[in-house]
């Protein structure tokens, strides 16, 4: 399938930034799930300081593509490079280290439903870096207040929380270490369009204070153009488009046209039945 | 040959179930002795497995034993060998009874509801959390639970034994017309102290499969709600039926000449 035509490769989209060392660097990155190929030779670079989101369809292998950077899952092929350092095989307290370099909002939050809601913000500092409890307890209130959460909302039982208070505390525990990444997936998932605004907003806000670089997944159009400066688009496992979210309606890529655009009708044929 | 086809599928998944099950009971052993530790987690666990299953373990126990009591004196009378009733009563209860019977009743309890919790952290991404936050879940989920089940079992037997014997001395000394004395004398007398530690033994053993089970089956449940329903079944399933083959194993160990 001739899937580049009329489409920027990664490199074009990237043409400005030759000159800089990516954040993240992925090369060849393929991982398969008995037959079904998620991710097939992926290349991307992510620069420090940008924000970079992944669209693709429900299935595409977004969140394959991320939790193989984590160290989550084994690649079956390709390498990984963060700040120069090769990820793909690393282990125990290697991967620990790199993996402090990483803050991480999940889907449904994924809070710890036996911690109290500050112990869940300040999981990483407690366990992670080991700061004593009291210390850590201020920085996860002072954290809380930053994404507009009050200190009574600390003593909550995750289960208290409603989806958009959850998310928020997800973000509050993903910079609860200040990390130099975060990755953010589908942040807006499951909230109205109102509350996914204000996450949005908020992770602009966290995202630039910290200085941290960004990568996202979403297939929510609206969040993807105010939370990311550039897009790279994930089709039958490979990159097929990369360039500046200000500039995806004139992409010419009728893969990258259909997909923002909504329409069921074109190039990408969805999966209906589950593999 | 398409009868040789599915025998040959089964025999290769028994394979890799029992090597995953391996190799995640030496990554799980390994991580049990090597820091860091979580105090506060190991004993909020002990309390967990060790004192809320205190009343389920010794109400079994206590009926356990009344049952013996009654059971080997409809038995016996026909021999004329009563006497022989402590001896039946504290010797079942501290070898087999006490063990299996906590055992069986904690894998309901315990080892159905780490399966379910630590499965309902699986399909919620709260394991792949811990591991972003550079928290290794063998450490932090289950080298607890392990440590937890493999000390507070022989604890909970021994309870449960004297709860047993307790059980039988009631019924054979109010219902059966027993001297209370004689019975009492009679049970010390009988029983060894390789009664009572194989039994012991046999409970930590129990408390590490338990444990083992409940957090193997969670850990790797998959898609769901109904996936954690079928690790806490699993869990249960198979922990049961490992207490009871590895019963069979210990006591040979012990007792066979």
């Amino acid at each position: 399938m001739n899937q580049t035509t009329n489409s920027q490769t990664p490199e074009q989209g990237q043409a400005s930034d030759n000159n800089r060392m990516p954040k993240i660097k992925i090369r060849g990155l393929s991982k398969a799930f008995g037959n079904k190929v998620v991710l097939d030779g992926v290349d991307l670079d992510i620069f420090p300081g940008e924000s970079v989101l992944v669209i693709g369809g429900s299935g595409s292998g977004k969140s394959v593509l991320l939790k193989c950077i984590l160290g989550l899952l084994h690649p079956d092929a390709g390498s990984i490079e963060v700040d120069g350092e090769e990820v793909v095989g690393l282990m125990g307290e290697d991967l620990d280290r790199v993996r402090r370099k990483f803050g991480m909002l999940f889907q449904n939050a994924a809070l710890f439903d036996s911690l109290p809601v500050w112990e869940n913000v300040a999981f990483g500092l407690i366990q992670g870096q080991r700061k004593p409890r009291d210390e850590a307890h201020a920085i996860a209130l002072e954290k809380l207040a930053a994404v507009g959460l009050g200190e009574d909302v600390g003593n909550l039982m995750p289960a208290e929380l409603s989806g958009g208070m959850r998310k928020r505390v997800g973000l509050a525990r993903a910079i609860a270490t200040e990390p130099e990444i975060i990755f953010f997936d589908e942040p807006t998932t499951g909230l109205d369009p109102i509350m996914g605004d204000v996450i949005d907003r908020l992770i602009v806000k966290c995202v630039k204070q910290l200085g941290a670089t960004a990568l996202s997944i979403t297939h929510d159009m609206a969040s993807a153009r105010r939370i990311s400066d550039r897009t790279a688009m994930l089709y039958h496992g490979q990159i097929i488009w990369v360039g500046s979210t200000a500039t995806i309606d004139e992409s010419g890529n009728p893969y990258v046209d259909q997909f923002i655009n909504g329409r069921a009708e074109g190039p990408i044929e969805m999966q209906v039945r589950a593999l | 040959m398409p009868i040789l086809q599915p025998i040959g599928r089964t025999f290769l998944f028994f394979l890799e179930a029992t090597g995953r099950l391996s190799l995640f009971t030496l990554l799980s052993l390994s991580h049990c002795l090597r820091p860091p530790f979580y105090p506060r987690l190991i004993l909020r666990q002990m309390i967990e497995i060790g004192y809320y299953s205190l009343p389920v373990v010794g109400l079994t126990a206590i009926f356990t034993g009344m049952v013996l009591a009654l059971q080997s004196y409809t038995g016996f009378e026909r021999f004329s060998a009563e006497s022989a009733i402590p001896n039946v009563v504290v010797v079942s209860i501290t070898r087999e009874l006490g063990p299996v019977l906590a055992g069986l009743m904690v894998a309901g309890r315990v080892g159905a509801s780490m399966a379910a919790e630590i499965g309902t952290m699986r399909v919620t991404e709260q394991i792949d959390a811990l591991d972003t936050l550079a928290t290794n879940p063998f450490k932090y989920l289950i080298a607890p639970r392990l440590i937890a089940g493999l000390t507070m079992l022989p604890i909970l037997v021994l309870i449960a034994d004297i709860i047993g014997v307790f059980g039988g001395y009631v019924v054979a000394t109010q219902k059966l017309g027993f001297n209370p004395t004689t019975y009492l004398t009679n049970t010390l007398d009988f029983v060894e102290v390789q009664d009572v530690v194989s039994g012991l033994v046999k409970a930590a053993v129990f408390g590490f499969l338990v444990t083992l089970m409940g957090c193997y089956h969670g850990f790797n449940s998959r898609g769901g709600a109904q996936g954690v329903g079928a690790a806490t079944t699993n869990a249960v399933v198979s922990a049961s039926i490992l207490i009871l083959c590895f019963n069979y194993f210990i006591t040979e160990l012990f007792f066979a000449r």
